[in-house]
C-alpha cells in the first residue's frame, strides 16, 4: 500500500482534491503508466493509429447502441417498422442509426487494418504473444458481435442470412442439427432467435469484447509496443531507465491520435451523411424488405467483412475435398521423409494422417467448409508460433517477402469480391486456389519465414524528425 | 505493380459486368426531383389517388407531408382518404384476404419501397419509372396486364386511365448467329387522358415522391453533412498544427 501523503494546506483546490483521490484510488498512478509515462517508440507510422481508431469505433457502437436501444423493439413482428420508426419519428434517429451501421463496417475496416499491420511488422512476435491472441479472440467475437446485431433489422438479408449461418452447424456431425437448434430456439430463424441475439448482441458479446479489449491493452502496455522496425526499444535506456527511443505516449502519441482521428472522422462522417447505404455495402438493398420466412431471395449474400470468410466456406466441395486429401497426404509424406522425428513420432503422423483423410472421406464436404471457414479464423490465433523468421518486421526480411504479402492481400480482397458475387464455375476455381493459397500462406510458414537473406537490423529505430 | 492492380481491376471490372447483362430489361433514368416541392407535391397526390388504394405505406404518417411542403389543413383535406386523423400512417383499407385472391400475392408496402428496389442495375427509383412505363396489354394474363421490368406481374397497370393502352413492336435481329427479338418502340391502342410526355412527367413525379418517403430526412441529411464536415475540415487544421508543434521537439 502507498504512504498516504500529506499536501500543503495552501495548496491550490485542485492538487488538493487530486491528493485526497490519489489517496484513495490510484488516479495519477494509472494515468502515468498508461498515458504519461508509458513509452511508446517514435518512429510510429500511420499503420499505428488503426488501434485507437477501433476503440473509437468501440465507443461509437456503445453509445449509438445504447440509444438504438432505446426506440427498437426486439419482437418479430414489430422489429422492421421499429427501425423504421427510429428512421422516421425520433429525433436525429436515422442519424444514430446511420452512424451505428456504418460504425459496424468501419470496426472491420479498422480492424482488418490493424491486424495487417501487427502482420508485416512481426508484433505478434515474443513477447507480444499474448496481446496478438487476445486481439485475434476480439476479432471472433467481433464476427459473433456483428452476425447476431445483423438480424435484428428483421430484413430479408437479415433473416435469411441467419438462416443459412445457422444451418451450417447443422452440418457437424452426431451434435449438429441439435446445436442449430438450440441456437435459433426454434425449427427455422424466429421470434426465440431474434430475441436471443439481441439479449446476445447487447449485452453478453459486449461484456465479452470489452474485457477482451482491456486484456489487449493491459498485456501491451506490460510488453510495451513494437514498431515499425521491430526493434525493442527498451534494450537501450538512458540511466533513468527510459527507453532512448520511447517518447511519452501523453502528449505525443495523444495529439498525434486526435489529428488521426479526425482524419478518420471526415471519412466517416462523408459515409454517414452522403452515402450511409454505400452501394448496397453496408446497408443492403434486400433488407429493405421486411424479413418474410416463405420467400427465399434468389441470391443471399453476407455483409462484405464475412465475405472472405465466406468464400472459402463455399469453395470446399466434394471435389475440392479431393485435393484437400492429397494436401493432407503430401504433408504427412514430407513429415515422414523429412522432418527429423523419431519413429514412434512418425507412426503418430501416418496414423493421424490416416484418420484425418478417413474422417474426410466419410463426413460430408459441407462439414468441412464450415471447418474451412472457422479455421481460417482460428489459424490466426498461431501465428507467433508459426512464424520462424530471424527477424520481426518485413523491412529487414527478404524482398520477395514483400511479393508474398501482396499477394496475400490481393487474394483475400478477391475471396472477399467472390463472396459478394453469385456462385459462378470460374468463380469457385478461383476461390479453391485462394481458399489453399490463405492456408498456405500460413500453415508453411514455419518453412518459408526461414528462407532467403535477411538484412541487418539496427540497434536503433530509423526516424526522421518531421 | 500498378500494372498487375490495373489487370486486376479489369479482371473484376469485366466479370462484373458480363454478370450484370444477364440481368433484365434495361432501366431507363429517373429524373432526380426529391427536391423539387411542386413535383413531391404532385407525386404525393397522384400516390394517394392511384397507389394507396390497394398499398400500404405503414411506416409513413400523414404529417410528415408537411416537409414537402403542405400545411395541415391541406393535407386533412385533400390527401386523408383513409383515416380523419392526420397523425396517423398511410394504411391501405384493402383486406389482405381479398387481396391475395385478387392479385395472387398482397400488394407489398411501399414506404421503402424505393431503396429495397435498389439494385447495381439502377436505383429503385430508376426500376419503379421504368416499371411504370413498360406496362402493355396481356390478354393471356389474368388481370389482361403483362410488364417488361416484371414479367407476370400481378398488379394490373395502375395509371391506365392516365396512359390509355400499349403493345410493344418487337423487331427481330441477328446477334451471334441466334435470332433475338429486341424492343423498337410502342404502339398507342388507346389513347389515355395524358400525352406520352406528360404521362412521363407524372410518373416522374410519382417516383420523386416514393424515392422521397423512403428516406423523408435524405436532404436534410446531405445539408446537415456539409456544415459536419465543414467543421471536421477546421478540426483537422487545428489537430494538424497541434500535433506539428508538439512533435517538433521530438529528435
Amino acid at each position: 500500500m502507498a504512504e498516504f501523503k500529506e499536501i500543503s494546506p495552501d495548496a491550490p483546490l485542485g492538487q488538493k482534491a487530486l491528493n485526497w483521490v490519489d489517496n484513495r484510488f490510484p488516479l495519477s498512478k494509472l494515468f502515468n503508466e498508461h498515458m504519461a509515462e508509458y513509452y511508446a517508440p517514435k518512429n510510429f507510422n500511420w499503420w499505428y493509429i488503426f488501434g485507437s481508431l477501433a476503440l473509437l469505433v468501440l465507443v461509437i457502437q456503445i453509445v449509438t447502441g445504447i440509444f438504438l436501444v432505446m426506440h427498437y423493439k426486439p419482437d418479430a413482428t414489430t422489429a422492421f417498422a421499429s427501425v423504421e420508426y427510429i428512421m422516421r419519428d425520433v429525433p436525429w434517429g436515422w442519424l444514430i442509426r446511420y452512424m451505428h451501421s456504418t460504425g459496424a463496417s468501419a470496426f472491420f475496416v479498422v480492424v482488418y487494418l490493424h491486424m495487417y499491420r501487427g502482420l508485416i511488422y512481426g508484433s505478434y512476435r515474443k513477447p507480444r504473444e499474448l496481446v496478438w491472441v487476445f486481439g485475434c479472440a476480439i476479432f471472433l467475437v467481433l464476427m459473433a458481435e456483428a452476425f447476431m446485431g445483423y438480424l435484428l433489422p428483421w430484413g430479408q438479408m437479415s433473416y435469411w442470412g441467419a438462416q443459412v449461418i445457422v444451418n451450417l452447424f447443422s452440418a457437424i456431425p452426431f451434435v449438429g442439427p441439435d446445436l442449430a437448434l438450440l441456437i435459433r430456439g426454434d425449427f427455422v430463424v424466429g421470434d426465440a432467435t431474434l430475441n436471443r441475439f439481441f439479449s446476445f448482441h447487447v449485452i453478453a458479446v459486449p461484456l465479452v469484447l470489452l474485457g477482451l479489449v482491456v486484456a489487449h491493452i493491459i498485456a501491451l502496455h506490460e510488453v510495451g509496443s513494437n514498431n515499425p522496425d521491430g526493434v525493442e526499444i527498451k534494450a537501450t535506456k538512458d540511466d533513468k531507465g527510459i527507453p532512448l527511443d520511447g517518447i511519452p505516449f501523453h502528449p505525443y502519441y495523444s495529439v498525434h491520435d486526435i489529428f488521426g482521428v479526425s482524419l478518420f472522422l471526415m471519412v466517416f462522417s462523408a459515409i454517414v451523411f452522403f452515402a450511409p447505404e454505400f452501394g448496397g455495402y453496408f446497408l443492403e438493398y434486400n433488407n429493405f424488405i421486411p424479413a418474410d420466412p416463405l420467400v427465399t431471395p434468389l441470391h443471399i449474400a453476407p455483409v462484405w467483412y464475412f465475405t472472405p470468410f465466406y468464400s472459402m466456406l463455399r469453395a470446399i466441395t466434394s471435389e475440392m475435398m479431393y485435393a484437400l486429401i492429397a494436401c493432407v497426404l503430401l504433408g504427412a509424406l514430407l513429415g515422414v521423409v523429412k522432418a527429423r522425428l523419431n519413429m514412434v513420432m512418425k507412426g503418430a503422423v501416418v496414423g493421424s494422417a490416416v484418420v484425418l483423410v478417413a474422417l474426410m472421406l466419410a463426413i460430408d464436404a459441407k462439414f468441412w467448409g464450415v471447418v474451412a471457414m472457422g479455421g481460417a479464423v482460428v489459424i490466426l490465433f498461431f501465428l507467433p508460433w508459426l512464424d520462424n523468421s530471424p527477424v520481426k518486421s518485413i523491412r529487414y526480411r527478404p524482398s520477395w517477402n514483400k511479393w508474398l504479402y501482396l499477394v496475400f492481400v490481393i487474394n483475400f480482397l478477391i475471396l472477399g469480391y467472390l463472396g459478394v458475387q453469385p456462385p459462378s464455375p470460374v468463380g469457385e476455381r478461383v476461390s479453391q486456389v485462394g481458399t489453399l493459397f490463405y492456408f498456405g500462406f500460413f500453415l508453411l510458414m514455419p518453412w518459408w519465414s526461414r528462407l532467403g537473406e535477411f538484412k541487418p537490423v539496427p540497434s536503433r529505430v530509423t526516424f526522421h524528425p518531421h | 505493380m500498378k500494372k498487375i492492380l490495373m489487370g486486376f481491376a479489369l479482371a473484376l471490372g469485366l466479370s462484373g459486368s458480363v454478370l450484370a447483362a444477364g440481368g433484365g430489361f434495361p432501366l431507363d433514368k429517373a429524373p432526380n426531383r426529391t427536391n423539387d416541392m411542386a413535383a413531391l407535391q404532385n407525386g404525393a397526390k397522384l400516390f394517394v389517388n392511384y397507389c394507396l388504394s390497394c398499398h400500404s405505406a405503414a411506416f409513413m404518417r400523414y404529417n410528415r407531408l408537411r416537409d414537402i411542403g403542405l400545411n395541415d389543413k391541406q393535407i386533412a383535406e385533400n390527401l386523408t382518404f383513409a383515416t380523419d386523423k392526420i397523425g396517423d400512417t398511410m394504411k391501405s383499407a384493402i383486406d389482405p384476404r381479398q387481396a391475395k385472391a385478387w392479385f395472387g400475392a398482397n400488394p407489398p408496402d411501399l414506404t421503402v419501397i424505393a431503396r429495397s428496389r435498389s439494385s447495381h442495375a439502377g436505383t429503385g427509383a430508376d426500376y419503379i419509372y421504368t416499371l411504370l412505363r413498360t406496362y402493355y396489354r396481356d390478354e393471356s394474363k389474368p388481370t389482361g396486364w403483362n410488364n417488361m421490368v416484371f414479367p407476370n406481374i400481378g398488379m394490373p397497370n395502375p395509371l391506365w386511365q392516365l396512359q390509355g393502352e400499349r403493345k410493344p413492336v418487337h423487331e427481330k435481329v441477328e446477334s451471334h448467329g441466334h435470332e433475338v427479338e429486341l424492343l423498337k418502340g410502342w404502339e398507342q391502342v388507346k389513347p389515355g387522358t395524358l400525352s406520352a410526355a406528360e404521362y412521363d412527367q407524372n410518373v416522374g413525379d410519382l417516383v420523386a415522391y416514393l424515392q422521397w418517403m423512403s428516406e423523408p430526412a435524405q436532404n436534410s441529411r446531405v445539408r446537415i453533412g456539409v456544415w459536419v464536415l465543414l467543421f471536421l475540415s477546421v478540426f483537422t487544421l487545428v489537430a494538424w498544427r497541434l500535433n506539428a508543434s508538439y512533435w517538433k521537439d521530438v529528435k
